[in-house]
């Protein structure tokens, strides 16, 4: 069996060595600049430091430019792609067309991944960015298993599907919380409600809480409870998805390095010998639940999930 | 590059020649019909399928092939939205669909899925391919990719404004379609799924249940498990919401048409037929009246007060004049009441009796203050006086939908003329 990489999003540099020691492949960085809704901010020295220590480590790095780019951005992807470049990061991971144009002009042979989030929903469109110059496609987190494994089937490039965490639900360009505030008479209080402040938007009626919070790129709205399928992870084995994804977003660098060193035990074990993960599975989900945060419930997403239209 | 020519000086007068393309909503035929009557250019229509307003009318193959003959009489194009992010299980089927809309006649689709969009240049070359704001095209160097792409068309994302437009204009020659009117996401198109996780709806397949437009607490978490949160706000403040006021571009028409916005569109394929005529046949005169002497422009005051008579929400520019504010949103008890209300299309005029026939839409009775619209007349209002039934008894009230009933009008009127009533 092949192994999938095991990818997570860090909160600082110094997360880099302690999640390679807790057993993952791969980090997604980035600033929020190029990025969208990361679980640290990697300044330009950041990168070139986490590169450092990964590429020390065997270990890659991948940096988001998955904004959605106004004109005005428009002119700093050049240059941020050719640093990239000379630092040596293993792949951009882009949404918006216009940073494969950037990246064909000026570093074409840096590895592109495509991850839009939310429209990565069939094997045709996976493919036709493929064609376009991507080596991976990120699957949309709303489409359920039998839809992954079928994506899998027919894909041509590399398949990343999130398998643990928090999901974004909703992006707008507005201020929604400062607005909300000014609305309320209250702006002298704050300027911007950043992922520190722990905001959340509670529906009475699902008994759901959905974190909140702005930044460059605008308000984000995420998902009220946290994808975990580390029980549930024979059928993306067995297909040989080539990368599982880890969103470390809102989460502490504690809670990160015990997580990935589950799925780590997981995934070695299962390929060892499946029977062994079929009997250790219920322990890693219960290590997770316990130390799950506050008001982060814990679900499988839309895998067992159908929508309908 | 620059903005191609815009206008030219005719008999010492500027002009503009590069008039846009007005592009008006269709939820059924019916509604088909009055926007093109009303002066639309162009119109979108969604289909059975592929699609995002799964819950509309939409329209069958042999519909979209009675509009297009009836369209094809004033000049009109069509285009269909198949505008869905598609899964797997939804590619059965596109290539006989696409082909069957080729074969109705309609000029176009409008889409976001690559999927989509190569299978239509594939299996359906001769229709034109425009992609949709679902894909929330944000930059010129984005829009240079789609047009590389082959796409005919680009519809820009809600959030740009008008500097960027121009700046998209000026460096990609390729048609840019951009909303001038109507309800808006309040998120980037194609990037929410509250639906999704509110209620298992899929909002990129059409089936959008509008959880933003729901309220919500904002709560902010403490750190102790055993700590209840606390709510930023007190239950007499207006809760937490994300309802956008409607998009309303009518000052800035002229801009747009400055910097060469090939088409200008409006929103609301669920909207009514009154809507439709109201808002398509303001933005009609807008048009014309700039593009026939933008030097001696102004917007009249008449303009204005006509489109208020089918808003129930309030509207702003938007992202058109910058990032929107608090002032752009609506929070708490938010509903309009319009001042008007539709109540009869004209269905026929007997020039010798001055009478009309008249289809009730809304009730009505002798005494109310009513007045008329239409392509084809000056409007005006009146005092309704004795209503008739079909068969010429007179009655106190046109009280049931779709009555027929007869009234005498102070002035001519044409069959699809409107009647509304001022409400007291």
């Amino acid at each position: 069996m092949k192994k999938p990489e095991l990818l997570v999003t860090p909160t600082c540099v110094a997360d880099i060595d302690r999640l390679s020691k807790a057993g993952a492949d791969a980090f997604l960085v980035g600033e929020e600049h190029f990025g969208l809704r990361l679980a640290g901010e990697f300044k330009r020295e950041d990168v070139q430091e986490a590169i450092k220590l990964a590429h020390e480590r065997n270990k890659k790095i991948y940096v988001a430019m998955n904004a959605l780019f106004h004109n005005d951005r428009v002119e700093d992807l050049a240059d941020y792609v050719t640093f990239l470049n000379k630092a040596g990061a293993d792949a951009i991971v882009f949404g918006d067309p216009a940073v494969l144009m950037t990246v064909k002009e000026v570093a074409p042979d840096m590895r592109l991944h495509w991850n839009t989030e939310t429209t990565g929903t069939n094997w045709y469109t996976c493919n036709y960015w493929g064609r376009k110059g991507a080596k991976r496609a990120v699957l949309a987190r709303e489409i359920n298993l039998d839809a992954v494994l079928e994506t899998k089937e027919h894909a041509e490039i590399e398949i990343e599907v999130q398998i643990h965490g928090m999901t974004c639900m909703f992006q707008s360009k507005r201020m929604l919380i400062g607005n909300y505030y000014r609305y309320q008479g209250k702006d002298l209080k704050v300027e911007r409600q950043g992922k520190d402040e722990s905001l959340y938007l509670y529906d009475p009626e699902r008994d759901n809480r959905y974190p909140i919070f702005e930044d460059e790129n605008g308000t984000h709205i995420m998902s009220p409870n946290d994808i975990c399928m580390i029980d549930e992870l024979d059928e993306l084995l067995d297909a040989e998805i080539d990368s599982f994804k880890i969103d470390g977003i809102l989460k502490s660098p504690e809670y990160l390095e015990k997580v990935v060193s589950l799925y780590r035990k997981a995934i070695d074990a299962y390929a060892e010998d499946p029977d062994q993960y079929d009997e250790m599975k219920d322990d890693l989900y219960a290590e997770i639940e316990g130390i799950q945060p506050k008001n982060r419930r814990l679900d499988t997403g839309f895998f067992f999930k159908e929508t309908v239209y | 590059m620059a903005i191609g020519q815009i206008s030219t000086v005719k008999d010492g007068k500027r002009v503009i020649v590069k008039k846009p393309e007005l592009l008006a909503p269709a939820g059924n035929l019916e509604k088909l019909k009055i926007a093109i009557r009303y002066g639309a250019d162009a119109v979108y229509i969604g289909g059975q399928e592929f699609g995002l307003r799964s819950n509309a009318d939409n329209f069958s193959i042999e519909e979209m092939r009675e509009g297009v003959e009836f369209a094809r009489q004033y000049g009109a194009k069509i285009y269909v939205t198949t505008n869905i992010y598609a899964h797997n299980e939804n590619m059965d089927g596109l290539e006989e669909y696409l082909q069957d809309i080729e074969d109705a006649g309609v000029t176009g689709i409008i889409v976001a899925d690559p999927l989509i969009i190569e299978t239509c240049k594939r299996v359906a070359p001769q229709l034109e391919v425009h992609l949709s704001t679902q894909q929330s095209v944000t930059n010129w160097k984005a829009v240079q990719f789609w047009k590389e792409e082959g796409l005919d068309r680009v519809v820009l994302a809600r959030e740009t404004s008008h500097e960027e437009i121009k700046q998209i204009k000026e460096n990609v020659d390729v048609e840019i379609e951009s909303f001038i009117h109507g309800a808006m996401c309040i998120s980037y198109s194609g990037r929410c799924v509250l639906s999704n996780h509110m209620t298992a709806r899929d909002s990129n397949r059409g089936g959008c249940c509008q959880s933003c437009r729901w309220d919500y607490d904002l709560m902010k978490q403490t750190e102790d498990q055993n700590d209840s949160d606390i709510p930023l706000f007190s239950e007499d403040d207006a809760p937490f919401a994300m309802s956008p006021k409607d998009l309303n571009l009518i000052l800035s028409i002229p801009k747009m048409i400055d910097i060469g916005i090939d088409c200008l569109k409006i929103e609301g394929r669920m909207k009514s037929i009154h809507y439709v005529a109201t808002v398509v046949s303001v933005y009609r005169k807008i048009i014309d009246a700039y593009c026939e002497d933008p030097d001696n422009f102004e917007v009249k005051k008449e303009w204005l007060e006509e489109l208020d008579k089918c808003a129930n929400r309030d509207t702003a520019p938007a992202f058109y004049e910058g990032v929107p504010g608090y002032q752009e949103q609506m929070y708490g008890n938010h509903s309009k009441k319009t001042k008007y209300a539709f109540a009869g299309l004209v269905l026929d005029f007997d020039a010798e009796t001055n009478i009309a026939t008249i289809q009730q839409r809304n009730h009505f009775k002798p005494g109310d203050n009513i007045e008329f619209f239409g392509p084809d007349i000056k409007g005006f209002s009146q005092v309704a006086g004795t209503i008739w039934d079909e068969d010429g008894n007179e009655i106190d009230a046109a009280r049931h939908p779709l009555q027929i009933v007869k009234m005498k009008i102070d002035h001519p009127v044409f069959p699809y003329n409107m009647m509304r009533k001022e409400l007291k």
